[in-house]
C-alpha cells in the first residue's frame, strides 16, 4: 500500500514558543512605564507587583501579547495593560468586581511554571529562588492566562511570582477571605431583590413555603439560637408526630427533614445516615420511629432511598469533573485540534456526562414516587447535605414551576443548599487547604443537572443559560456569604466572632450571591432572563395573591393501583404497614444498583407516558436522558477557546431578533392603542424589556456564540479556523479507505 | 398473483382513500389486506395488530388496538429491501413474516398467520411495487397526477442564475457547445468558462478530463472576480501524461481576475488520488504552474455508506446505552461531516479572499458537489433564502450531474449495490450543521431538509430521479412529472424560518469542530418516540408573541 503523508492541513507542531523582544513589538516605547494599578475595591491592598510583564495571546503560535504590570493583591491576581485601551465602549457585560484580566484568588485552579520547553504544576512547596520564565494559570471558571516574566526585572520576576504563589496556594484562614475586609469597608445597602427571594433563614420562609405546598408537618423554631443542635438549620420542618426529644438524640442525624409536599399529600424528606450500627439496638429502632413519622404523613407509605449506595461518592464526583475540566484548558490552537479528533470518547471516558446522568435519573425515580404513586420519599446519605441536595432540588425543579422562576430558584438554592447545610467553604476549597479529601464540585454538579433541563425545556424556565454560568462563576468570587460557610451555625459563630473583633461597625453584613448588583449593572442583569420563557398566562388579578405563587397543579398519571386510605388510629395496621415499609425498603424496584446503566423500565414507562402528553411548561417536567439528549454546557466550557467560537452565530443570535420582534410588536401595539383608545382599557401592564443590551441591529453582526462573555473587538478577522492534521484518526477506518475510488471500471473502459 | 385487486373492490375502496390519505396524491389501490391479521412488530410499543393497505404509491399500517394510535405510513420508495422471515414450520410468536429495511433509517417488521398464503401476496406486491424500475414498471411520480399552484420546475433557468452572478463578462462566456450533450453527457447544456477559452479548447480539454468533466465556473464573487470552479480529475495515468491545452485552460481560469496562484482543491485523500493513477485518473502535478494542489482528505461514497450504516446500528431501534459518545465516536459519521464542512470552509475562504479556486474529485458528482455547494452556501446569502436553496440544489447537484439514481437506487432491487451511498444526506446534514450553528441566516427551517430527505427516497417527485440532465431530458421528466419545488412553494410557510435575519454580503464561517458538530437527532433518530421533536424555539416565540398581545387587551 502506498504511504504518502497527507498534502494539505497538517501543520507542525511547535517545541517551542519564541518570544519577540518587547521593542519588536512596542517599538514606539521603549522607556517602560510607570507601574499602574488597578481602581482597587474597597479594602483592597497590593501585594505585589512587577512591571514589563508580557501576556501573551491564547495562540502561542501567534507569539503575540501585550505588555502591562502584572499585580496580586488580597482579591486578585490583576493584569494591567500598558496599551492605551483605545475603545471608549465600555464591554456589554461587565463584572463590576473584577475585569477580563483579573482573575480572584479564589479562582485559581492551577498554576504552572514554563520553563523553556517544559512546563511544571507548581503545588507551592519549591518555590524558594528559582522562578519560571512563564506563569500559566487556570482558572475555575475556564480561563488560561499567560504571563511571561523573561523581560521583567529578576527581583520583580521573582516577588511576583512568590506573591501569587504563595496567596493563590497556600492555605489560610477564614478571616482572610476578601469578603470580611471588603464588607467592613462596604455599606450594602438593603437588597431589592431579596425581597422576593426567600432566604429560609427565617421562620416565616418556612411556613410560607409550607403553606404554599399545603404540606401538613411541623415547623420547629426552638433550634433558632443552634440550642437543638448546630447540625440541624435554625428553622427545619418535620414531620407531625415527631417530638423534641427525637430531634436531640443524635444531634440532627436521623431526623426527616421535610423538603416538599406533593400536591397529593406525599412530601419529600432528606436525612443524614445515622452512625454505624452501635452495640444497643437505639439506632435501628430510632430509624424505626423516624420511618413511622415519614410514614404518617401521608397513606402510611414511606420509600427510601440511600444515595450513597446508589450515587457516585463526592470523591468520584471531584476525581471526574478534574478529568472533564482539563478539556477546556486549551494551550495552543495545535493542542486543540489534536484534542477534537477524540472529542468524544474523551468525554465519555472521564464520566462527567454520565454523573450527570445518574442524578437526574435519581431525581426522575423521586418524582416518580410522589408523582405518580403519591409515596412520601425520604433521602438519606452520610452527610445529608451533598447528594441529598442534588436530589431534592433536582426533582423540585421538575415538580413545581414555582422553582423555575428566577426567585423561585434563588430561593430553592436557599433551601436546600444554603438553610440545608451544604458545606460550600469545605467543598469549594475557599480555604486553598491542602488535604483536597473534602473537595468537590457537588453545587456545580447541579447547576449542570439544572442546564441540561433548561436546553431541553427552556421555555420552562424564566432564567437564562447565561444566569447559570454567572451563577457558577460567582462560587469563586470570594465576597459571597452564600458560598463562604459550611452551614447555618457555622456562618452565625464566624459572624459573632467577626462582629464581636469590628464591634465598632455593628453587624458585619456580607452580601448574598443574590444581590446581583454588587457584581452587574441592571442592563447585565437583564441577560438573566430568558427571553423564551413561557410565562404563566395571568390569570384575573383579583384571583392571585401576592407573593404566593400558587403551587402547580399537575394532573397525576393514572396509577396502576389505587390506595384506599387506611382507618387512622389503629395502632396495629401502622406497625403493619410499617413492616411493609421495611421489608419493602431495601428491595424496592426504583432503586438503582450502580452497576447497570439502564434505568429500570418502569422509570422509562413513567417517562414514556409523560412524554406521551402534551408538555406543559408550568407542569411536570421531565429529562431526557438518552445518549444524545445529554450534553456539553457549551456556554459555561467553550465560552473562552477562540477557535470554537462561532461568529456571528449562536442561540444569542436568535435571542436577540426575539427581542426585536418584541420591540416590534409593542410599537404595533402602542400605534394600535392610540387608534382604539375605546377598546383599551385598564388592564394594560408595561412588560419589561428582555434584552435591550442586544436589541441594537448594529451589534448583531458583531455577535458570537461565546456572548456575552467574550466580546469581538475591532480587530476581530473573519478568518476561519480550519481544522488541521484531519487524516490520522481516520486512518484505520478499514479497507475500504483503500478501495478504489467510485467508478474505476468504467474509467478503463474510457 | 394478484387476486385481491380485482375492479370492483378497488371501486368499492375507491371513497375511502381519502379519508385516510389526506394529501392529493392520486393513489390507486392496488392490494388491500382489510380483515388479515397482520401483526407490526413495533420496536417501541412492541406487538400491534392492525390493518395493513398498500398503494402504488405507499404501504400504509394503522393499528387496530383503541389504546395506541400507532400509524405506519411509508412510500414504497424508501423501501431498500424486504425479506421472508420464518419458515412454514416456523415455531414461537410472530415468527413468522416480513422483514422490510428502509433507506430513511428504520426497519420494519411485520409478523403474519402462517395459513392462507398472506405473506406470500403481500411479499410479492410490496416487491413488485417498492422496486418498480426492476420489473419494468414507472415510478410512481410519473402516474402521480397531483396539481400544485405553483411549477417547481421553473425555479432554476440557469441564464437567470448566471446573470444574478453577473454573468456574462468580459472574463467569462456562455457556452452552448454541449446543448445536445456531445461535450459531456452528465453536464448541463449551459457552460460558463473563461471567455479565452475557445470551443476547440473546450473539446481538447474535455479529452484529458473524466468523462468530458471540463473545469466550468460555478459561481464567481461579485467584488473580487475569484471564482469557484468544478471539475473532475485529470486523465494523468500510470505513465504521467500531460496536456497542454488543460494546462493553459486552468491558467485562463487563474488569470481571470489575476489571481496569482490557482489553488486546486482535491477532495480526496493524497493516497486515493495516487491509487487512481493505476485506473488513469489522477491529480495536477507540478507541470501546472502557478497552481497549487491540496487535499482535503475527503474519503469515498464507500467509507461513507459503511459510516452510515454504523450509525444506524447505534440509533436503531434504540439508542445505544452504554458509552453512547465513544460509539457515535466509533461510526466516524460527525468526523466525515467535519471533514467536508472543513474542506468547505477553505474553499470560502480562499474565494473570499480573491483567489479563484478548483475543485474536483474523481468524477466530480460527489465530493465536488458537496463542497462547492456548502461554499456557495457560506459565501452568497442568496443561496440562504428558500428559493435559493432550491437553486442550489438544481444548480450544483441535480443539472451537474450528481447520480442521484445510481446513489439512491431508486426503484432497484438490488439492495447492495456498491454505487449506493448516502453522499446527499451527508450534505443536507452537513448544511443543518450550518443552520445550527447560524440560527438567523437561512430563511428555511428544518422542516425543509426533512422533507428534502424524505422525497430523496419517496420517488414521488421528478426532482431527485435519474442520474443527469439527459438522462432527465431523454424520460421527459419535466413534462411528466410534478417537481418537489410546486409542493414547497404553494404551502411555503411550513418552511420558514421565524428568526430569520436577512443580511447580504456576509461570510458564513460555520465552526469545524468535533465540539461544535452534534448528531442530527430530529433526522436520524426521528423514528424513535422517547425522542422529543425539538421545538422549544419555535414554541417559546410563539408564547412570546402571545403574551404580548394578549397584555393589549
Amino acid at each position: 500500500m502506498l504511504s504518502l503523508g497527507s498534502g494539505g492541513g497538517k501543520s507542525a507542531k511547535p517545541s517551542f514558543v519564541s518570544y519577540v523582544t518587547p521593542e519588536e513589538i512596542n517599538s514606539e516605547k521603549d522607556t517602560p512605564k510607570e507601574e499602574k494599578h488597578p481602581d482597587l475595591l474597597p479594602g483592597e491592598v497590593v501585594f505585589c507587583s512587577a512591571s514589563t510583564v508580557l501576556k501573551l495571546t491564547q495562540d502561542e503560535l501567534s507569539q503575540r501579547g501585550t505588555f502591562g504590570t502584572l499585580l496580586c493583591t488580597n482579591f486578585r491576581v490583576s493584569f494591567i495593560s500598558d496599551e492605551e485601551t483605545g475603545e471608549e465602549t465600555a464591554p456589554l457585560f461587565k463584572n463590576k468586581l473584577y475585569g477580563e484580566n483579573d482573575i480572584p484568588l479564589s479562582c485559581v485552579d492551577n498554576i504552572y511554571g514554563g520553563y523553556e520547553d517544559k512546563r511544571k504544576l507548581v503545588t507551592g512547596s519549591q518555590v524558594k529562588n528559582k522562578y519560571p520564565s512563564k506563569i500559566i494559570i487556570h482558572c475555575k471558571d475556564l480561563r488560561v492566562f499567560q504571563f511571561a516574566l523573561t523581560f521583567c526585572k529578576e527581583e520583580d520576576a521573582k516577588r511576583i511570582f512568590q506573591g501569587i504563589v504563595h496567596h493563590c496556594l497556600e492555605p489560610k484562614s477564614l478571616k482572610n477571605i476578601f469578603a470580611f475586609s471588603f464588607c467592613e469597608n462596604t455599606a450594602f445597602p438593603e437588597m431589592q431583590m431579596q425581597q422576593r427571594t426567600m432566604m429560609f433563614d427565617s421562620a416565616e420562609d418556612w411556613a410560607q413555603d409550607l403553606k404554599r405546598t399545603k404540606g401538613s408537618c411541623r415547623l420547629v423554631t426552638e433550634n433558632a439560637n443552634f440550642g437543638l443542635s448546630p447540625n440541624l438549620p435554625q428553622y427545619f420542618i418535620v414531620p407531625e408526630s415527631v417530638s423534641e426529644a427525637d430531634m436531640t438524640l443524635f444531634q440532627g442525624k436521623g431526623l426527616p427533614i421535610w423538603c416538599w409536599s406533593h400536591h397529593s399529600g406525599c412530601a419529600l424528606f432528606k436525612t443524614s445516615n445515622l452512625p454505624l450500627q452501635q452495640e444497643d439496638n437505639v439506632p435501628q429502632s430510632y430509624m424505626e420511629k423516624m420511618l413511622t413519622a415519614v410514614a404518617h404523613n401521608y397513606l402510611y407509605s414511606v420509600k427510601t432511598e440511600d444515595l450513597s449506595d446508589t450515587l457516585p461518592t463526592v470523591q468520584d464526583i471531584q476525581l471526574s469533573y478534574s478529568k472533564f475540566k482539563q478539556f477546556f484548558f486549551i494551550d495552543s490552537t495545535t493542542d486543540f485540534w489534536v484534542s477534537d479528533m477524540k472529542w468524544f470518547s474523551s468525554l465519555d471516558n472521564c464520566g462527567w456526562l454520565d454523573i450527570i446522568r445518574q442524578c437526574l435519573q435519581k431525581a426522575m425515580e423521586v418524582v416518580e414516587c410522589l408523582e405518580k404513586e403519591n409515596n412520601n420519599v425520604l433521602i438519606m446519605e452520610d452527610g445529608g447535605s451533598d447528594l441529598c441536595c442534588v436530589i431534592s432540588s433536582l426533582a423540585q425543579l421538575m415538580l413545581d414551576s414555582y422553582y423555575r422562576t428566577l426567585q423561585g430558584f434563588q430561593s430553592l438554592v436557599q433551601k436546600e443548599w444554603v438553610a440545608g447545610g451544604h458545606n460550600f467553604l469545605d467543598r469549594c476549597n475557599q480555604l486553598h487547604l491542602k488535604d483536597k479529601e473534602n473537595v468537590s464540585p457537588v453545587f456545580l454538579l447541579f447547576l449542570e443537572c439544572v442546564w441540561q433541563l433548561l436546553q431541553q425545556y427552556g421555555p420552562a424556565f424564566q432564567f437564562s443559560e447565561t444566569y447559570l454560568t454567572v451563577l457558577s462563576d460567582s462560587i469563586h468570587v470570594p465576597v459571597f456569604s452564600t458560598f463562604l460557610f459550611n452551614s447555618q451555625h457555622h456562618r452565625a459563630s464566624i459572624l459573632r466572632q467577626a462582629d464581636s473583633s469590628h464591634s465598632q461597625r455593628g453587624t458585619l453584613n456580607c452580601p448574598t450571591v443574590w444581590d446581583w448588583s454588587v457584581q452587574f449593572d441592571c442592563k447585565a442583569q437583564q441577560l438573566f432572563i430568558n427571553p423564551l420563557y413561557a410565562e404563566k398566562p395571568k390569570l384575573d388579578k383579583s384571583m392571585r395573591r401576592p407573593h404566593r405563587p400558587k403551587h402547580q397543579r399537575q394532573l397525576s398519571l393514572p396509577s396502576a393501583t389505587f390506595k384506599t386510605p387506611p382507618k387512622k388510629g389503629f395502632f396495629k395496621d401502622e406497625t403493619d404497614s410499617l413492616k411493609k415499609i421495611l421489608r419493602v425498603k431495601r428491595i424496592s424496584r426504583w432503586m438503582l444498583s450502580p452497576d447497570s446503566p439502564q434505568p429500570s423500565s418502569t422509570s422509562r414507562e413513567f417517562y414514556e407516558a409523560w412524554q406521551r402528553k402534551p408538555l406543559d411548561y408550568h407542569g411536570l417536567l421531565l429529562p431526557c436522558l438518552d445518549g444524545p439528549a445529554v450534553r456539553i454546557w457549551m456556554q459555561r466550557y467553550l465560552r473562552w477557546i477562540q477557535e470554537v467560537q462561532i461568529f456571528g452565530g449562536g442561540l444569542v443570535t436568535v435571542l436577540s431578533k426575539v427581542s426585536d420582534l418584541l420591540d416590534e410588536v409593542q410599537e404595533l401595539q402602542r400605534q394600535l392603542d392610540r387608534h382604539s383608545s375605546s377598546l383599551t382599557s385598564n388592564h394594560q401592564r408595561p412588560r419589561p424589556r428582555p434584552i435591550s443590551a442586544e436589541t441594537d441591529s448594529r451589534l448583531s453582526v458583531l455577535l458570537s456564540s461565546s456572548f456575552p462573555f467574550t466580546t469581538l473587538k475591532n480587530n476581530w478577522s473573519y478568518k476561519p479556523a480550519i481544522p488541521t492534521g484531519l487524516l490520522q484518526s481516520l486512518m484505520n477506518s478499514g479497507n475500504l479507505a483503500d478501495t478504489e475510488d467510485d467508478d474505476q471500471e468504467s474509467l478503463v473502459r474510457a | 398473483f394478484c387476486r385481491q385487486c380485482s375492479p370492483a373492490m378497488l371501486m368499492r375502496r375507491g371513497p375511502e382513500k381519502n379519508s385516510i390519505f389526506g394529501d392529493c396524491i392520486q393513489t390507486v389501490f392496488l392490494c388491500l389486506f382489510p380483515d388479515k391479521d397482520i401483526i407490526y412488530i413495533c420496536p417501541f410499543s412492541g406487538a400491534l395488530k392492525g390493518k395493513v393497505f398498500i398503494t402504488n404509491y405507499r404501504l400504509y399500517f394503522k393499528s387496530s388496538d383503541a389504546d395506541s394510535a400507532v400509524m405506519l405510513n411509508v412510500p414504497l420508495g424508501v423501501i431498500c429491501r424486504v425479506e421472508k422471515m420464518g419458515g412454514a414450520s416456523s415455531r414461537g410468536e410472530n415468527s413468522y413474516g416480513l422483514d422490510i429495511t428502509c433507506k430513511d433509517m428504520r426497519n420494519l417488521r411485520f409478523a403474519l398467520k402462517q395459513e392462507g398464503h398472506s405473506r406470500r401476496d403481500i411479499f410479492e406486491i410490496l416487491f413488485r411495487y417498492a422496486f418498480p424500475v426492476s420489473h419494468g414498471l414507472s415510478l410512481f411520480a410519473y402516474l402521480s397526477q397531483e396539481k400544485y399552484e405553483e411549477n417547481g420546475w421553473n425555479i432554476y433557468k440557469p441564464m437567470e442564475e448566471f446573470r444574478r452572478q453577473g454573468l456574462p463578462n468580459d472574463k467569462w462566456r456562455i457556452s452552448f457547445i454541449n446543448k445536445s450533450y456531445e461535450l459531456c453527457d452528465t453536464y448541463p447544456t449551459v457552460l460558463a468558462v473563461p471567455y479565452k477559452a475557445t470551443e476547440e479548447d473546450l473539446r481538447k480539454v474535455a479529452t484529458f478530463r473524466s468523462r468530458g468533466r471540463i473545469p466550468v465556473l460555478s459561481w464567481i464573487h461579485r467584488e473580487n472576480q475569484a471564482v469557484i470552479a468544478r471539475c473532475s480529475q485529470p486523465l494523468v495515468g500510470m505513465s504521467g501524461k500531460r496536456n497542454k491545452d488543460d494546462e493553459r485552460y486552468l491558467d485562463l481560469v487563474r488569470e481571470a481576475n489575476g489571481t496569482s496562484k490557482l489553488i486546486i482543491y482535491d477532495a480526496r485523500p493524497n493516497v486515493n488520488a495516487v491509487a487512481n493513477k493505476a485506473t488513469g485518473g489522477g491529480y495536477e502535478g507540478d507541470e501546472y504552474q502557478n497552481a497549487e494542489l491540496i487535499f482535503l482528505d475527503i474519503h469515498n461514497i464507500h467509507v461513507m455508506r459503511e459510516s452510515l450504516k454504523k450509525l444506524k446500528d447505534i440509533v436503531y431501534p434504540n439508542v445505544e446505552e452504554s458509552h453512547w459518545l465513544s460509539s457515535l465516536e466509533s461510526t466516524h459519521w460527525l468526523e466525515h461531516i467535519k471533514l467536508v464542512l472543513s474542506g468547505a470552509i477553505q474553499v470560502a475562504d480562499k474565494v473570499s479572499s480573491g483567489n479563484s479556486v478548483v475543485v474536483h474529485c474523481s468524477d466530480g458528482w460527489d465530493r465536488t458537489a458537496q463542497l462547492t455547494s456548502l461554499a456557495m452556501l457560506m459565501l452568497d446569502s442568496h443561496y440562504r433564502t428558500l428559493r435559493g436553496f432550491q437553486v442550489l440544489l438544481e444548480k450544483e447537484w441535480i443539472s451537474f450531474g450528481h447520480k442521484f439514481a445510481s446513489r439512491i437506487g431508486h426503484g432497484d432491487k438490488n439492495h447492495a449495490d456498491q454505487d449506493r451511498s448516502p453522499i446527499f444526506v451527508q450534505f443536507i446534514d452537513c448544511v443543518w450543521q450550518m443552520t445550527k450553528q447560524f440560527p438567523t441566516a437561512f430563511e428555511f427551517n428544518e422542516r425543509l431538509l426533512l422533507t428534502i430527505l424524505d422525497h430523496l427516497y419517496s420517488c414521488r417527485f421528478g426532482t431527485f430521479l435519474y442520474n443527469c440532465e439527459s438522462a432527465r431530458d431523454q424520460h421527459e421528466v419535466r413534462l411528466k412529472t410534478v417537481s418537489l419545488w410546486s409542493l414547497v412553494n404553494s404551502s411555503n410557510d411550513i418552511y420558514l424560518n421565524p428568526f430569520y435575519t436577512p443580511e447580504s454580503g456576509r461570510v458564513l464561517y460555520p465552526v469545524a469542530s468535533m465540539r461544535h458538530l452534534e448528531l442530527w437527532v430530529s433526522y436520524y433518530i426521528r423514528w424513535n418516540p422517547r425522542i422529543r421533536q425539538q421545538v422549544g424555539l419555535h414554541v417559546g416565540v410563539h408564547n412570546v408573541m402571545h403574551a404580548s398581545t394578549l397584555s393589549a387587551y
